[in-house]
């Protein structure tokens, strides 16, 4: 019988444990230490994002207040919705995705471990690039949404826009072809008997979200094409004066944009779907149901695009059609909320921290789902539209709907991923500063919008009636700061205690929990044999006797020379041709590395 | 091959996503010249410099490399040594269409139409030149498929490699297939 301990590599040492080193990382195929990856520097940006947003709430404390100029305000805005979005959410979640997805499905790896670890290098370099704009002439500060055409070369002269372009080529590249991977994983790399209708919650919604990724991101890349065509070859796509329509770009990005918010809640959803029935030591309330209004909210998310775009002139028809369209997302959404709370009622509730932050989401997500109902009314809108109520309902949809999934999921996976326990009486702490901060900061936010206030405007006159609406938010960001502050000290404190947790501490139902914490290498010494729904519950797992022969993927630094490459070349649009063509040699070098490898 | 849920091997899997993704890109490029057709406030306008009957050849030149793909495909699964043939030629006729593009784009900018000229023209040329580059990755793909099988490295066991280009060759022929009948077929114009 072939072992898996046999063969050795210099990712594993025998016995399934980790090589250390800065190379063994880089050169890293493994999912679960791609996954680390993304978690961490997804955790970097939502700190950077933080202070960003810090330094936008220091300076609308006070009316006309001179702390930040317009110019570097709008810089901020702009950055802090790029980086929360596309940095510090969808990372994080990527981290769960890679480390857990392929461990609920009974799997060694991914389908393609060599695409995986270039996901992430692509996915770093993109940010870093954008990131680095800040130090070569200014980040964009045309907003997140970025509308033509105040973003052409005649209203932005600066490079601001251009970093915006290619930073977000990379890291939209890394998305797609991460959730092609992902999509391919869970199709294909079941375990037997693990059937789709028996899949967890995180893994379906992963699968959802991977569709709506490959198909949401493109039109943003043909967009975002269009622009830096505008910008740098004179095209007209945006350009009024030569016939072009500005609002084709509103279009194209809100084609992607709103699926994109439903990518960042739905992995939410996910989790605290696991979650709740291991705190309630009860199944979920209507799996299917709870399945089935994900996948109708991911399709219904491509039906609504122009909800944003009320104000613009569409005309009654359309208007009526996207208002209609928009009320109905609403009803899937608010079935999933009653299954959680069916899913309590009755059950014996412990309330650890996955399970705080999870019924966090479930309240807030609600108040932030009610503000989005009365969007979505057009005529309603009209007065709510670029006013603080929209601040207001989506933040309320992310930060206390996606980021407290997403620290639900921290506090419940973080034993499964170092054996260890984050210190619950911080947790505690960390939970009820977010919450109280986090409503302190955007609750009077649907008062000042409702007021009269306007976004993304660098400060307001004073005589208005919004001092103290404003003064709160400042009070609720640095509350929000302490609770984060809180997080870190017993993130960093908890990776040094001691190693108690053992394969299964929380008593959970799915396949993660059927090895030990953390996992070895190829993550099942046998791969498992599942015959119901939370196998682990229903004593539906086993494992044969005889361990099928298996190899685990060798590391390999061709997805990174791939992903440096391409950096080179998006870098080369900026600074000359030559370096352009170099990155693309390098990349198609490094492709062809890739291609002619053994991968085992 | 290893085991899979579905039976479908990984590749191919990967590759239909893909084309799905793809579908989409080109989609927002086709969305967008029919959003901007008949737009273009200054000339040349598209009824005057389309050469339908130039492009019918190109068109037909792409067809044909399909089918040397579907041959192809089907020699190396036979371990028949003419792949090697098929594959090249595969090649050779996508080059050939390529030629035709470039030699049409020289056309149009001697015309006037340069990238920036109208509406016309920067949809027209980003999404044939969109098109076109896929076509060319294509291109190189083949001919490295058909260096292996010089070297005696294609055999019927590597089958799925060339079916999983077959399915991106053919999409990208599916594509121009689109591209054909609504830039040139629907356009008004005759052929100069």
């Amino acid at each position: 019988m072939a072992t898996a301990d046999a063969a050795v590599h210099s990712e594993r040492k025998a016995g399934g444990t980790y090589a250390g080193g800065l190379w063994s990382w880089i050169t890293t195929v493994d999912h679960k230490r791609i996954g680390i990856l993304y978690f961490l520097s997804g955790l970097f940006f939502f700190l950077v994002g933080g202070l960003e947003a810090l330094l936008i709430r220091l300076q609308l404390m006070v009316p006309e207040n001179s702390l930040l100029s317009a110019e570097v305000y709008n810089q901020l805005f702009t950055m802090h919705g790029l980086t929360m979005v596309l940095f510090a959410v969808m990372p994080m979640a990527a981290g769960a995705f890679n480390y857990i997805v392929p461990l609920q499905i009974g799997a060694r790896d991914v389908a393609f471990p060599r695409l995986n670890a270039f996901s992430y290098w692509l996915f770093l370099f993109g940010a870093l690039l954008l990131n680095a704009s800040f130090f070569l002439g200014g980040a964009p500060d045309a907003g997140w949404f970025a509308y033509a055409n105040l973003t052409s070369s005649q209203f932005s002269p600066g490079h601001g826009m251009d970093f915006y372009v290619l930073g977000l080529a990379l890291a939209g590249t890394a998305s797609i072809v991460a959730a092609l991977n992902f999509i391919v994983t869970i199709i294909n790399l079941r375990a037997p008997g693990l059937t789709f209708m028996r899949l967890p919650l995180f893994t379906w919604m992963t699968l959802v979200v991977s569709f709506l990724i490959i198909l949401a991101f493109p039109p943003f890349t043909i967009g975002t094409i269009f622009l830096l065509f505008d910008r740098m070859f004179g095209t007209l796509f945006f350009e009024p004066s030569g016939g072009g329509d500005p609002v084709l770009w509103q279009h194209l990005f809100w084609i992607f944009g709103h699926p994109e918010v439903y990518i960042l809640i739905l992995p939410a959803f996910g989790i605290i779907s696991d979650v709740i029935p291991t705190f309630s030591k009860k199944p979920l309330f209507g799996y299917p149901v709870v399945v089935y209004s994900g996948i109708l909210i991911g399709f219904l998310g491509f039906g609504v695009w122009a909800h944003h775009m009320f104000s613009v002139g569409l005309g009654p028809i359309a208007n009526s059609a996207f208002s209609g369209l928009t009320m109905l997302i609403a009803i899937p959404t608010g079935v999933k909320i009653f299954n959680w709370i069916a899913t309590m009622w009755g059950g014996s509730i412990r309330f650890r921290a996955p399970m705080l932050f999870s019924i966090g989401l479930v309240a807030m997500f609600t108040i932030g789902g009610l503000s989005g109902v009365m969007h979505a009314s057009a005529p309603a809108d009209l007065q709510q539209t670029d006013t603080y109520f929209v601040v207001a309902h989506f933040h309320y949809v992310l930060f206390g709907g996606t980021i407290f999934g997403l620290f639900a999921g921290i506090y419940y996976w973080f034993p499964k991923v170092t054996g260890r326990f984050l210190g619950e009486r911080l947790a505690t702490a960390h939970f009820w500063l977010f919450f109280i901060g986090m409503n302190l900061t955007f609750f009077p936010m649907h008062f000042a919008g409702l007021h009269g206030m306007p976004r993304r405007t660098f400060t307001y006159p004073a005589g208005l009636g919004f001092e103290g609406y404003n003064l709160a938010s400042t009070v609720g960001a640095v509350t929000t700061l302490l609770a984060v502050l809180l997080f870190l000290l017993n993130f960093l404190r908890s990776l040094r205690s001691e190693a108690t947790a053992g394969a299964n501490p929380w008593e959970a139902s799915t396949l993660e929990w059927a090895t030990s914490s953390p996992p070895p290498v190829h993550n099942f010494d046998v791969t498992p044999e599942v015959t119901s729904r939370d196998p682990l519950w229903h004593d539906g797992i086993a494992f044969p006797a005889v361990r099928e022969e298996f190899h685990m993927p060798n590391p390999s630094y061709w997805p990174l020379v791939v992903a440096g490459g391409i950096l080179m070349a998006a870098a080369g649009a900026l600074v000359g041709l030559p370096v352009a063509l170099l990155g693309v040699a390098v990349a198609l070098a490094g492709i062809y590395g890739w291609s002619f490898e053994p991968i085992h | 091959m290893e085991r899979t849920s579905t039976g479908v091997p990984n590749e191919k899997m990967l590759m239909w996503a893909f084309i799905g993704s793809e579908c989409m890109l080109f989609g927002s490029l086709i969305a967008t010249y029919l959003a901007y057709r008949g737009r273009s406030i200054v000339g040349p306008y598209e009824e005057e410099l389309l050469n339908i009957p130039f492009i019918t050849v190109t068109t037909f030149v792409l067809l044909m490399s399909s089918l040397m793909m579907v041959l192809a495909l089907s020699a190396v699964q036979r371990g028949d040594p003419r792949s090697k043939l098929f594959l090249l030629l595969t090649a050779l006729l996508g080059l050939v269409f390529l030629a035709g593009q470039v030699f049409e784009f020289n056309h149009f900018v001697h015309e006037g139409l340069v990238l920036g000229q109208n509406l016309f023209s920067g949809t027209f040329f980003l999404t044939t030149g969109f098109h076109g580059a896929h076509v060319t990755v294509g291109v190189i793909w083949l001919l490295t498929l058909w260096a292996m099988a010089m070297r005696g490295r294609l055999g019927p066991e590597k089958s799925l490699k060339v079916e999983v280009a077959g399915l991106y060759w053919h999409f990208v022929d599916v594509v121009w297939i689109v591209l054909f009948t609504v830039i040139y077929l629907m356009s008004g114009a005759s052929g100069a």
